[in-house]
């Protein structure tokens, strides 16, 4: 102790460290390390994706049908959009100036609660059409008769503007097709009432793309609220992680020229975006 | 471009930032526009280029993987070298088995990837 009081003392260096800058080099090679072993705990699920969509590929050419192109690219620029003011907040941090600072991770906060709210808008759809994972899976459509054997006239309300889709097309699997339905163009399948009303977004602009249902197609939405669901714990961890920014920030902890804390976030927020940019590709933008 | 804090860490410049930021999403615009087009399956390895592009972007500048020790690049990367190997040999090893599967309950490898 007599030798720690009588040395000059840096308040946030640790005794176990030979120098701030040793300290620091740790933290960053720990926060590596842990991010490998995050890219690895992402890679079971990329792995089973990769599985499926090799023996299954009509699946996911199925299911990325539901998804909406259009919010998965909003959300993709959101995040990076977060990214950038994260890596300026580091910036800030290093050259101590605490406004600015606060201000960038404000503003990475809003991204990641306007991330969530336009994933809440994906769920909500997917959930009230009945496109979930597993048992789960029963996709539906709202029309008169509510019932099995659709008229073509139906099919059609399902379907958006456009014309063929793959909810036009959808059929509803271990259903034997009644004599009495229409058979569309491309397929004897009976169409039933199982296609989701109005999420068929991409397949009206397709043109040619008529996709009927696939056996086992919930395997596409497992996979998609698995991928998508692990990713937005994440994004919700790192939520809580900039509130303790904010905090510490408030504290004065920055003030010293400190900035290992918000390095630290700002690389676990990084690979959530780096994450987010392949899920984007993989699941909503498959050919 | 090359400030530096007390401790010799690099301080990224805010213009480094921005351009890295207009980068990605030019690459966002690019890997949109190419699904528009049908290349076979040459789309999911122009997806996984641009993407990986994207990912090398923010790693480099974003992280400061350019002006950091090159063994924390190096522990990142062993992560896509285990990752390679994890998915690599689970794909293999599920296209064994496709010749002996019961016809009607799987479809082989590759045969309905002309569909979309």
């Amino acid at each position: 102790m007599t030798s720690h009081s009588e040395s000059h003392h840096d308040p946030h260096l640790a005794h176990h460290f030979e120098s701030p800058a040793q300290q620091y080099q740790s933290a960053r090679l720990g926060m590596w390390v842990f991010l490998v072993t995050e890219i690895l705990f992402f890679g079971g699920l990329f792995c089973a994706y990769a599985v499926y969509r090799a023996n299954h590929p009509e699946i996911f050419i199925f299911g990325h049908h539901f998804l909406d192109k259009g919010l998965g690219a909003f959300n993709t620029v959101v995040l990076i959009c977060s990214s950038l003011t994260i890596a300026w907040a580091v910036r800030a941090a290093q050259l101590k100036q605490i406004r600015i600072l606060k201000l960038m991770i404000s503003l990475t906060l809003v991204c990641a609660f306007t991330f969530l709210g336009v994933k809440y808008v994906e769920y909500s759809h997917k959930w009230h059409a009945g496109l979930l994972w597993a048992r789960s899976y029963a996709p539906q459509v709202d029309h008169g008769d509510g019932d099995h054997g659709a008229t073509p006239e139906s099919v059609q309300m399902a379907a958006p503007a456009g014309g063929e889709s793959a909810a036009g097309a959808t059929a509803a699997p271990a259903q034997p097709a009644p004599a009495t339905a229409a058979t569309p163009d491309h397929s004897n399948i009976a169409p039933a009432a199982t296609g989701p009303a109005g999420l068929a977004v991409e397949a009206a602009g397709g043109g040619d793309e008529v996709v009927a249902e696939p056996k086992n197609a919930q395997t596409f939405f497992s996979i998609y609220f698995l991928m998508t669901g692990l990713h937005g714990i994440h994004v919700l961890g790192g939520i809580g992680a900039m509130f303790w920014l904010l905090f510490c920030a408030r504290r004065g902890d920055f003030d010293t020229g400190h900035f290992t804390k918000v390095d630290m976030v700002a690389l676990y927020w990084h690979l959530v975006d780096l994450i987010w940019i392949y899920l984007f590709l993989l699941l909503y933008l498959i050919h | 471009m090359s400030e530096h804090t007390d401790n010799g860490v690099h301080v990224s410049s805010v213009r480094l930032l921005l351009v890295v930021w207009v980068a990605l999403i030019i690459g966002t615009y690019l890997t949109v526009t190419a699904t528009y087009f049908d290349l076979g399956s040459l789309n999911i390895w122009i997806g996984l280029a641009i993407a990986t592009a994207k990912a090398v972007l923010v790693a480099l500048y974003y992280m400061h993987l350019r002006w950091d020790r090159p063994f924390n690049g190096f522990i990142f990367l062993t992560a896509f070298l285990f990752l390679g190997i994890f998915v690599g040999i689970a794909l293999m090893d599920t296209a064994q088995y496709q010749d002996t599967l019961i016809p009607g309950f799987a479809t082989a490898v590759g045969s309905a990837a002309s569909d979309g």
